[in-house]
């Protein structure tokens, strides 16, 4: 038995002491008939070896690929010391820093965390994390309702520009309680929330809260500043839903407008945070000093102690589950505590300049990448208008066919939009980032190429497609 | 240590004290329950002008081990708000039943001796913190 | 002392080697989209980053360190040749929408433990999307409350909850729109019948309860909670936080529960990492198979043999829904698989049976010297509790005293104050991995503890003494509040 440490001597010993003469001894208050007679399914133990060897093999099966999906998840070249340091056992198996004494690594660590990420906002007050970007759009969602409590009917507006499972992740969090939520839909032109539809929708009730997502799912830049001002001017408060890197280069949340987003949320794994196969990720969540009583989660405070040193502690816990229980303000338990010290030491390393060059160098990618697609006949530019490092790029044949084909020589080309939305179901999303170099998009360009032509089934199959 | 419960005001079973002078109502916590809940960080109050019913929450009290919430004893409306405690909240630690005061209210009923009589005594009260103790 | 590391910085210092190239950027954004100032980061070389974070790192304790016996955290070692092949290239730079064909190594280990799990708590349907135990508790009341929904059963709006509960499970409760009402635990430490009998009725919608409980002991009657709950048309919610005491003996599915959580950064090893990540996977009986979180892993057999896809919203349209973006904690479901596959049918047998063996033997030296269990009568589960109300009332020192005290000795204090219910409490769970004489070395040390305070109890009072810094004036943090540093 692995990690188990006892001998044979250690066992006798220890059952003289509680005074039994076996293990299953122990047990004897177990009722009988719920003692389970054995196992099914349960393979043999491995060695560390041979589980080596079979988890080899498996994740040899997924590797190799190029990729060009984003949509959320977001590859960048992450340091070495990143990962080298956060993978310190000090730092892998520390528990919650409830014993602040004994936590002051990690506790120091959050509050840079809540720092840097409070600043790259633009807003006052970040907490220590949460499960990722969707859960942390809901939970800032609650955070407007409760802000709300004299309101009788809660309408929060979600642009269908958001990215379709975070308003799934919504729905199933935020659909326990009586909110309403409403999609404002997109201006098929320029792929980014239609002005005039949002006005009709809400001319007739209150707003608690309207979305803004920058960039949104699209790519497309939104009108921050014309969104923001309308549902200020209308009593509603403004959550942001953002790439946390773009934002580096990008104008944050809490400059948008007059008088600035309320709340930003988003995911945080652009930061340093491997895509690992879909998690674990964090959620960030930010927001003005006067609604820092209403965000979950934990969150770490300068304090002193009793020789005057300076330290740091969890705060505000009488918010929290552990103690307000069934009025707690959510029910959260953790935070990402490990994805949130890498991000740290990712943000520290690449610095403010880094991180714009890193946002930069995405987009210069994808101007390069744009130019390359848009030669090949029959792809055509979506949404025409800014985007930082993601398009939507319309395809004369089935897109999954088209996928398919390049998932055979390991390009993964992009995200199909069909299953999202009806209306863009010959439409593929595109991401470049800074990984990308141009002989990579070179590649998928004249794949891209191929696969379009041999789809349409050309005659002579051996010709060559060059794209200039 | 013996906890003060002034004779002259009334109590609820949920450790709030009432005060009534000319038709106006005044709250605050006992110096039972400041005891128990330790150093207060913060105290919310509820919006002046607002109305309240009776036996529902109305505003917390937050320590650091613990939020409570704080029962209005009577329908009214709350006619002012003890402000000095948003910077001060260690107020109501201090002087429960003076300076830590936390809302007055105007009852709605003209006649509010029925819900001010169904309130405990100074005695009543002591009797029900010590039966709660163990 | 510690600077921030943004007073370390100098503007202009960088970690040159990790941004892309600068000279040939150039944009196509208007300004108006653009930000004009630049974020507070600091300006740090990348020595000074790897020397300040390991600096701090060095003041945490953690399991790879100290022990750290927190009730119903299961701090168990965390096994390093896991946490490597978890991040194999393959898995850790592939991409979450990856089409299903590409994606198939990670797909069949979930899969695999989808299964595994199954067999494990003995329920017929497995999601692994939850990323933490509160979300799989709340994946479980959203399902009970679904399938109570599903029937027009609108009448149920209460949920019953011990009063020794943990405190997520009233929290979660009350997020899914229940009301909570508390039922409490008899002086042996079970819940009592005749007060769940009473306070079952029509708005039953179901009950949370853990087994063995919080208080560390099993709940003997469960099979007549179940049959008193479910004559009334309700559920049993399982919190599987204490599984490390049962794993491999007894499987909520038979004990009469319709849902459960597990914690995989609990039972199976999976690394805290200083506050999460978690993984809180959700088992369900038959009848809430319908309504389980998406997305699932589905195996295929065909000609081509044996394949994986994901569910769709057409294979599940009664689902609760998504909880997360993408799959929930896929490097977590790894670590777990990994754990699992180490440990073998065998090994899964001896986790209960150690860790029950620990608990009672280093309860037994505690009771000899003279501590008191706050359930003298019971045997312990995987943890137990001792209560230091006699210590209070005599020598003035709290569990809070000697928990502090216990660190200056590079103990990990257990966890404090929880249950509610118990005064003065420590709650105790040593874990399977921890030999003998560490058990010992902790016993003789809260002895010491005690004589400590015996002699001087404001050495208790002022503990710890040899940390980075003494006790924390944590009502001036909530007071006075510092959340940010600002130059």
């Amino acid at each position: 038995m692995p990690f188990i440490p006892h001998t044979e001597q250690d066992i006798k010993e220890m059952l003289e002491t509680i005074g039994v003469s076996n293990i299953e001894t122990l047990f004897d208050e177990i009722p009988e008939n719920l003692r389970v007679k054995n196992l099914p399914f349960i393979p043999a133990s491995l060695t560390e070896m041979e589980l080596g060897r079979l988890m080899r093999e498996r994740a040899a099966v997924d590797g190799g690929l190029l990729c060009f999906i984003g949509a959320g998840a977001y590859e960048h070249h992450i340091p070495a010391a990143v990962w080298e340091v956060a993978s310190r056992g000090e730092f892998l198996t520390a528990y919650t820093p409830y014993q602040a004494e004994a936590s002051q690594g990690t506790l120091q660590l959050l509050y840079e965390y809540q720092t840097m990420m409070a600043s790259l906002m633009g807003l006052d007050v970040s907490n220590a994390s949460l499960y990722e970007g969707a859960s942390s759009l809901a939970e800032a969602i609650l955070m407007t309702v409760r802000s709300h409590r004299l309101h009788k009917k809660y309408r929060i507006f979600l642009p269908r520009t958001v990215h379709p499972y975070y308003k799934e992740v919504v729905k199933t969090i935020v659909s326990q309680k009586e909110i309403e939520i409403i999609e404002v839909p997109f201006d098929p032109a320029t792929g980014c929330t239609d002005m005039a539809a949002l006005k009709k929708l809400s001319s007739s009730e209150e707003v608690t809260a309207l979305v803004i997502p920058q960039p949104n799912f699209f790519g497309r830049l939104e009108e921050v500043d014309t969104l923001t001002d309308w549902a200020q001017a209308h009593g509603a408060l403004v959550i942001g839903v953002v790439n946390p890197l773009m934002t580096s280069l990008l104008k944050p949340p809490g400059q948008w407008g007059k008088k600035g987003a309320d709340i930003a949320c988003g995911e945080g794994q652009p930061l340093g945070v491997p895509l690992a196969s879909g998690g674990p990720y964090y959620g960030f969540l930010c927001c003005k000093k006067e609604f820092v009583r209403q965000l979950p989660g934990r969150i770490v405070g300068r304090t002193f102690d009793k020789e005057g040193k300076p330290g740091f502690v969890l705060t505000l816990q009488a918010r929290e589950q552990h103690i307000r229980r069934a009025k707690a303000t959510s029910n959260i338990c953790t935070n990402q505590g490990l994805l949130v010290t890498a991000s740290t030491i990712y943000m520290s390393l690449l610095g403010p300049h880094g991180l714009r060059q890193v946002a930069a160098k995405c987009h210069q990618n994808l101007l390069l990448l744009k130019e390359k697609l848009l030669l090949i006949p029959g792809v055509s530019l979506v949404f025409e208008g800014p985007a930082l490092h993601e398009m939507v790029v319309r395809l004369p044949t089935s897109v999954d066919k088209v996928l398919q084909t390049l998932a055979e020589i390991k390009i993964q080309g992009g995200l199909s939009l069909s299953r999202f939305y009806p209306e863009l179901n010959d439409c593929l999303l595109v991401c470049t980032t800074e990984t990308k170099t141009n002989e990579d998009l070179e590649r998928f360009a004249q794949a891209l190429a191929r696969a379009l032509s041999d789809s349409k089934k050309k005659t002579i199959p051996d010709k060559e497609y060059c794209i200039v | 240590m013996n906890k003060s419960v002034p004779q002259k005001l009334k109590y609820s079973r949920t450790h709030e004290w009432v005060r009534l002078e000319d038709d106006i109502l005044t709250i605050g916590i006992t110096d039972h329950a400041q005891t128990m809940l330790g150093d207060l960080v913060y105290v919310e109050l509820p919006e002046p002008e607002s109305n309240v019913e009776i036996g529902h929450e109305c505003a917390v009290v937050e320590s650091v081990k613990a939020a409570a919430d704080v029962y209005s004893p009577i329908s009214g409306e709350v006619i002012e708000i003890n402000e000095a405690l948003l910077e001060n909240p260690q107020f109501v630690n201090e002087d429960p039943y003076g300076k830590g005061w936390l809302f007055r209210i105007r009852p709605f009923e003209n006649d509010v001796s029925t819900d001010v009589g169904k309130l405990l005594t100074a005695e009543q009260y002591t009797k029900q913190v010590a039966s709660e103790a163990h | 002392m510690s600077e921030l590391i943004f007073e370390q910085s100098h503007k202009g210092r960088s970690a040159r080697a990790q941004a892309p190239r600068a000279d040939t950027l150039k944009l196509t954004i208007p300004s108006a989209f653009m930000r004009q100032d630049l974020p507070l980061l600091p300006e740090v070389s990348e020595l000074q980053v790897v020397r300040h974070y390991t600096r701090l790192s060095r003041k945490n304790f953690s399991i790879d360190t100290q022990f750290y016996p927190l009730g119903s955290c299961t701090m168990k070692y965390n096994p390093r040749g896991i946490h490597r092949l978890a991040m194999l290239d393959g898995f850790l730079n592939h991409h979450p929408l990856s089409l299903d064909v590409n994606s198939q190594g990670y797909m069949s280990l979930a899969y695999e433990l989808q299964e595994i799990l199954k067999a494990i708590t003995g329920f017929c349907g497995v999601s692994l999307t939850p990323m933490a135990g509160a979300q799989g508790e709340f994946a479980g009341v959203a399902m009970i409350r679904a399938y109570h929904r599903s029937r027009n059963d609108t009448l149920r709006d209460e949920i019953l909850v011990p009063d020794a509960a943990h405190g997520t499970n009233p929290a979660t409760a009350s997020q899914c729109g229940y009301k909570v009402r508390e039922i409490p635990t008899g002086a042996d430490g079970n819940v009592n019948i005749e007060s769940l009998r009473a306070a079952v009725s029509v708005n039953t919608a179901g009950i949370m309860l853990t087994n063995p409980s919080t208080l560390g002991v099993f709940e003997q009657k469960i099979k007549e909670i179940a049959a008193i709950i479910h004559e009334a048309g309700g559920l049993l919610y399982y919190d599987g936080a204490n599984l490390n005491a049962i794993l491999g003996k007894v499987r909520p599915g038979d004990m009469g529960f319709d849902v459960m959580h597990m914690n995989l950064h609990k039972t199976f090893a999976t690394p805290h990492g200083g506050g999460g990540p978690g993984g809180g996977p959700v088992a369900v009986s038959e009848r809430l198979v319908p309504f389980l979180p998406t997305p699932m892993i589905v195996k295929v057999t065909d000609q081509q043999g044996a394949h994986y896809r994901w569910t769709t919203n057409a294979d599940c349209p009664e689902s609760i829904g998504r909880l997360s973006t993408f799959m929930g904690n896929a490097g977590i479901i790894l670590r777990a698989y990994m754990y699992i596959r180490l440990l073998g049918r065998e090994g899964m047998e001896r986790v209960a049976e150690f860790a029950t063996l620990n608990a009672n033997y280093l309860l037994a030296k505690l009771k000899a010297a003279g501590f008191t269990p706050a359930y003298a009568t019971r045997r312990a589960s995987h943890e137990f509790i001792i209560t230091l109300k006699n210590e209070e009332k005599e020598l003035h020192i709290t569990a809070l005293d000697v928990a502090k005290r216990l660190l200056d000795y590079g103990f990990h204090a257990p966890t404090m104050y929880f249950p509610l219910l118990v005064p003065e409490c420590l709650l105790i769970e040593p874990t399977e991995t921890e030999p003998k004489e560490l058990l010992d070395a902790f016993a003789d040390t809260l002895l010491k503890i005690i004589h400590e305070g015996k002699e001087n109890p404001q050495w208790l009072y002022d503990a710890p003494h040899t940390l980075p810094v003494h006790r924390l004036d944590e009502v001036k943090a909530a007071r006075d509040l510092d959340l940010v540093y600002s130059k």
